[in-house]
């Protein structure tokens, strides 16, 4: 086979920071090559040049044999390269025919471009109504809109940025499924993830990122997922460590909670009921936008609900609001790092003041201790290996991982009986998730109750107890995490939703 | 009191002349934030429009000339507010009520000169026969071209945001910048073009003050009309039906308050003056009391600084 | 080419530095204007910024003119600073300061020709009412439905100029003053007067009340939980509700305050340099307030600074007028430019300027 795509020694830097440093590899017709890197190991760099987003400050590109530099994304577009992104780029206001014309050239009328929807969409299993607002539309299906639109450009090349994340395990084997037939059809594909089972059973050919640079080219039907990910991080990883106890008294119960959304697309959640006991931790799984937000805000107090509907050791408190909870040692640590757990443009220090007030005798008669909160800052940065200058820094300057471990560092430190936290690893590198994980770990064994809401299943499976899932914001009936196999795990996420096996 | 002088023919169609400069305004503002921004600056653009109009047809004689130039100083004065907003970030509310603040000076410098002149006249449709039968004459055939132009220009920008491509990259670049820029459409361009165009509605609907509907140059003598416009765009949910309807209404209401102060009715002047701005107020918690629809119908980036970052 | 960096952490350095350049170019930008006046442009300049406060002849009037100017709008732009940084925008300023100042002079006229030394106390306290009343309107619209503040207070000041009106020729009209519209005048009865503290200083109660909560307002926002969650609002207001603030709490503490402030800056002007309800009551003071407030970057001590700037704006205006012609509205666009220029300016305080090759991103 020939090469359809060819990197010759990209390089992009930014201030601070080699993005991409001398990056050289192929992507053969027809094949599945999956670019494989931790998060911050440069691949989206990589794939933003390839679609014309970024320009490289140096190498070349040559594609079917042609010299290729695209200015911007519709240059890439017209060559025969497609992307389906991490994050949508998607309108949630506007109808999946518009929404599939946005990413076209020369999108016919919206009537015969709502035919031709209708037809790919049946001939790769991804039924969609393209008359649909895709705010209404499930995670997988706004998926579907986004690869219907690349597919109707017969691409010669589909980049795909991380497309599992939102789905379900069932869903994943459909939209395999769906790519090995695009392969068979001859297209190439580049699929980027750092799923290493997922890349062993679709990939034909890996190129391993790390720090910006290959640091390896594999087949990885080949290698196991041991080695490929020590490729990809550079040394063996501990797997978290956790000594088998009895769980105590039930601490947290949540009972037939029922609560709208606050946000216009956003899920309601529907007679949601569980407990969690002192020294578990129950994970609950799902794919994103079935309720996770709208559960931590019912949790945290953010959005207070029924009076009776969540009880702390037998007493109601569903009414109070965040410090109310704090006071009786309830802690949250939410999904967005930035602009919801942390204040982007507010020192460390001040952040720290955020949720520590309460707990930590921050305040006086409503005055500011600056020199205690100063102090809780630097202890978290301390305790939790934050890298970053001083807390006088700016909560935004910081990475992705570094704020982490100080969002769950935070409250961790106030020493909470309960404590739920929304997507604890995402975007953050391996050596900090693990670290993370250790720390709400350790927090089980002193005793806290300990609700985990991640879309990451193998995390769940590594530190719950008991595993639940959110589906439409309803949640599935808790069950023991040892022993689930991943496809009873996709039930309980609600299946393949409405997608069917393409033919 | 007379209240029989209150003619309801005459005051449909006055009604018209009433509603057409804030009709205008809120059009070009309704475009300006289905792309995403939020310009408050509109009475500024709206009497820099009608100084500029002013000069120019009086110096011109030709009121056209001046309507064209109101609308090109509406446009020059928005993208002022485009560079800032667009080019450096600049927070968006602040620098519309700057704009606002900035116009205001502006205008009341240049129209130094001017005040106490009359506008020349403007051409006036009146066709023999249709134009004197009775009740439809005066409501439909007797205006100033400017009313049927901007009803021209809602059955435009209804048709164009909903029926074409720049239209649907208008509303997707109002809906999520980040999302359009991923597609490749150049945001700050686009954005920089709505709010030309909004400027230039905006300066058109302040010359339709000065030379059509009072016709004269005072200082200050858009009075809140920019910031009826404003309210106008939330009140119709950014549709453009429902801007002519609630451009219509509050023209309406104004003609009825100034009639009744021309009738005599024994309600003091100043609370009918009032009126206005109160249901002004009223319509705006009623339609905002309504919350799915209003947050539904709003661009979602309504407001919010675009920089690419990588 | 050219483009912006987002910096890691907001630059100190050119927060300070940015009202000083704004100002510098405003100059530069004026004193072109000027000159297409037809003006000399150094000569204009310095008539507006040096003359007032250290020409032989006209400081010795002007100087205490500075503090009556700026008394006012150092008051108002400090309440609306504090709304400002959390996100909620009072652009009604200048209807609850007409209204505290018909409240403040309403209550005090009730009690005509009482010598009560509790008159004047009493005036200030209505004063106060008055314009937190009027400010109450868009919080409890804002809370209770979602009203947009912005219009519903910018509505209410064409309303308040009306109520003014009203009552100036009707309800406060000075039953003395020979059918005049306008209400008995202040400076007539001592008991009601806002007379000044030292004399021929232009320190009235007002500015010492504005001096006081500029101290007020600086500890508040450095050492108090208030502050704080106002901060924090504005910056991330969901960053915030996760903090535990109330939003519908600090909308209704930051429009009252601002709309207190406004109001008794009102009842100060009516029963001091103004004199009296009229109806040309009204000056301006609450929207040139809003330059003050981002001129002095929402800052107190940067407002009181901002505050005397502009009042010397005000005073040298006058004198540019009556020296050299120059007309008003020249300076009203002069003080809309300094705004711009700053807003322009504030782009380095959150980003670098790179100049460097083209960067399609």
């Amino acid at each position: 086979m020939t090469a359809l795509l060819k990197l010759e020694g990209l390089t992009k830097a930014y201030p601070g920071v080699v993005a991409n440093d001398d990056v050289s590899f192929e992507i053969r017709k027809g094949e599945v090559h999956a670019l494989l890197g931790e998060n911050g190991a440069g691949k989206s760099t990589l794939v933003k040049m390839i679609y014309g987003l970024v320009k490289p400050d140096r190498g070349q590109m040559e594609f079917d044999g042609v010299p290729f530099a695209p200015v911007e994304p519709r240059a890439a577009r017209a060559t025969g390269v497609a992307m389906v992104f991490q994050h949508f780029s998607l309108f949630e206001a506007l109808d999946v025919a518009e929404n599939v014309a946005l990413g076209m050239e020369n999108p016919p009328s919206q009537r015969e471009l709502a035919a031709r929807i209708r037809e790919v969409s049946e001939a790769y299993g991804l039924p969609l109504d393209p008359h649909r607002t895709v705010g209404d539309l499930s995670a997988g299906e706004r998926q579907r809109v986004e690869i219907i639109r690349c597919l109707l450009q017969d691409p010669k090349l589909l980049i795909m940025d991380e497309p599992t994340s939102v789905l379900t395990p069932q869903e994943v084997e459909i939209l395999f499924q769906t790519l090995r037939k695009l392969q068979s059809e001859g297209t190439s594909i580049l699929y980027i993830s750092h799923k290493l089972e997922e890349i062993r059973a679709l990939c034909d050919g890996a190129t391993v990122l790390r720090l910006g640079k290959v640091v390896g080219r594999c087949d990885p039907r080949e290698k196991s997922a041991a080695e490929l990910a020590e490729m990809m991080v550079g040394s063996k990883l501990q797997p978290p460590i956790r000594d088998a106890h009895e769980p105590g008294d039930v601490v947290l119960e949540v009972s037939n909670l029922s609560q709208a959304s606050h946000s216009a697309f956003g899920t309601a959640l529907k007679d949601i009921s569980f407990t969690v006991r002192a020294g578990e931790v129950l994970g609950i799984g799902g794919v994103a936008g079935n309720g996770q937000d709208e559960l931590l805000s019912a949790l945290s107090g953010e959005s207070p609900a029924a009076r009776h509907a969540v009880k702390i050791g037998g007493e109601e408190i569903g009414h109070m609001g965040p410090n109310q909870r704090r006071q009786i040692a309830v802690l949250a640590a939410p999904e967005e790092r930035l602009g919801h757990a942390a204040a982007p443009g507010m020192s460390l220090t001040e952040n720290a003041l955020l949720t520590g007030a309460v707990r930590q005798g921050l305040t006086k008669n409503g005055f500011l201790k600056w020199g205690d909160t100063r102090a809780f800052a630097e202890l978290i940065i301390k305790e939790f290996d934050v890298r970053t200058p001083g807390p006088e820094n700016a909560a935004r300057s910081l990475s992705g991982g570094n704020l982490q471990k100080f969002v769950i560092g935070r409250e961790v430190l106030q020493r909470p009986e309960v404590l739920v936290v929304n997507q604890p690893t995402w975007g953050v590198d391996a050596s900090a998730a693990a670290a993370i994980r250790q720390s709400i770990l350790d927090l089980a064994e002193a005793g806290a109750a300990i609700v985990v809401i991640s879309q990451d299943l193998d995390e769940l499976m590594e530190i719950s107890d008991r595993f639940a899932a959110l589906n439409e914001g309803r949640m599935s009936k808790p069950q023991p995490a040892r022993g689930l196999t991943m496809e009873e795990i996709g039930l309980m996420m609600g299946g393949a939703h409405d997608m069917e096996v393409a033919s | 009191m007379d209240l029989s002088s209150i003619n309801p023919v005459f005051l449909i169609a006055s009604l018209m002349v009433a509603a057409t400069p804030i009709l205008l305004a809120a059009l070009g503002e309704m475009v300006v934030e289905k792309a995403g921004v939020l310009n408050l600056g509109v009475e500024g653009m709206m009497i820099t429009g009608a100084v500029c109009g002013f000069i120019v047809a009086v110096e011109s004689g030709s009121p056209t000339l001046g309507f064209i130039c109101a609308a090109l100083g509406g446009a020059l004065l928005s993208l002022l507010f485009g560079v800032l907003t667009q080019f450096l970030l600049s927070n968006q509310v602040a620098t519309g009520l700057g704009l606002t603040l900035f116009g205001l000076g502006l205008s009341a410098l240049m129209g130094q000169g001017y005040i106490g002149i009359k506008a020349p006249e403007v051409f006036r449709l009146d066709i023999p026969v249709i134009s004197d039968i009775p009740v439809l004459g005066p409501i439909l055939f007797s205006h100033d071209l400017m009313v049927y132009l901007s009803l021209a220009l809602v059955a435009g920008v209804w048709a164009g945001l909903k029926y074409t491509r720049a239209g649907m990259i208008l509303r997707a670049v109002g809906e999520n910048h980040d999302a359009a820029h991923a597609l490749g459409y150049k945001v700050v361009r686009i954005r920089l073009m709505a709010i030309a165009f909004g400027g230039a509605c905006a300066g058109l609907g302040g010359a339709y003050l000065s030379l059509i509907r009072v016709p004269q140059w005072t200082e200050g003598m858009t009075a809140g009309a920019g910031w009826i416009a404003l309210a106008l765009v939330v009140f119709a949910s950014w549709k453009a039906g429902r801007v002519l309807l609630g451009a219509y209404l509050f023209g309406g209401i104004t003609v009825l308050q100034l009639n009744l102060q021309a009738a005599g009715v024994a309600i003091p002047v100043e609370y009918l003056s009032m009126s206005p701005y109160l249901i002004t107020i009223i319509v705006l918690v009623i339609i905002s009391a309504d919350k799915s629809r209003a947050a539904l119908n709003a661009p979602a980036s309504l407001g919010r600084s675009f920089h690419a970052s990588n | 080419m050219i483009r912006l960096e987002k910096r890691p952490s907001p630059s100190r350095f050119w927060a300070a530095a940015t009202p000083v350049l704004a100002v510098i170019a405003t100059m530069i930008a004026g004193g072109i204007l000027f000159a297409a006046l037809g003006k000399n442009p150094f000569e204009a300049i310095r008539t507006i910024f040096w003359d007032p406060l250290f020409h032989e002849s006209f400081a010795a009037y002007s100087r205490p003119q500075l503090l009556v100017k700026a008394g006012p709008l150092i008051l108002i732009a400090i309440g609306l600073s504090m709304g400002f940084r959390a996100g909620i925008w009072n652009i009604g300023a200048e209807g609850q300061y007409i209204m505290g100042a018909i409240f403040g002079a309403g209550a005090g006229l009730a009690f005509y020709p009482s010598e009560s030394f509790l008159i004047f106390p009493l005036m200030v306290v209505a004063g106060a009412v008055g314009g937190w009343a009027w400010a109450m309107i868009p919080a409890v619209l804002k809370t209770k439905f979602g009203t947009n503040e912005i219009l519903v207070s910018l509505m209410l000041v064409y309303v308040a100029e009306n109520i003014l009106a009203s009552v100036s020729s009707g309800l406060l009209q000075n039953p003395d003053g020979m059918g005049f519209p306008g209400s008995r005048n202040f400076g007539q009865w001592p008991a009601a007067a806002n007379t000044e503290i030292f004399v021929n200083s232009g320190m009235h109660w007002g500015v010492v009340t504005a001096f006081i909560v500029v101290i007020f307002a600086y500890v508040m926002l450095t050492r108090h939980i208030l502050g704080f969650q106002i901060r924090l609002t504005g910056e991330s207001p969901r960053a915030a509700r996760f903090a535990g603030v109330n939003p519908t709490r600090l909308i209704l503490i930051c429009l009252g305050l601002s709309g207190a402030l406004a109001g008794m800056a009102g009842l100060f002007e009516v029963s001091g340099p103004a004199g009296q309800i009229s109806i040309d009551f009204g000056s301006g003071y609450g929207f040139t307030a809003i330059i003050v407030a981002f001129l002095g970057r929402l800052n107190p001590i940067g407002i009181l600074l901002a505050g005397l700037l502009m009042a010397l704006t005000y005073i040298g205006g006058e004198l540019a007028q009556l020296m050299l012609g120059l007309p008003s509205a020249a300076i009203q666009l002069f003080q809309g430019m300094l705004l711009f220029f700053l807003l322009a300016m504030d782009v380095l305080s959150n980003y670098r300027i790179r100049i460097g090759k083209t960067e399609v991103a």
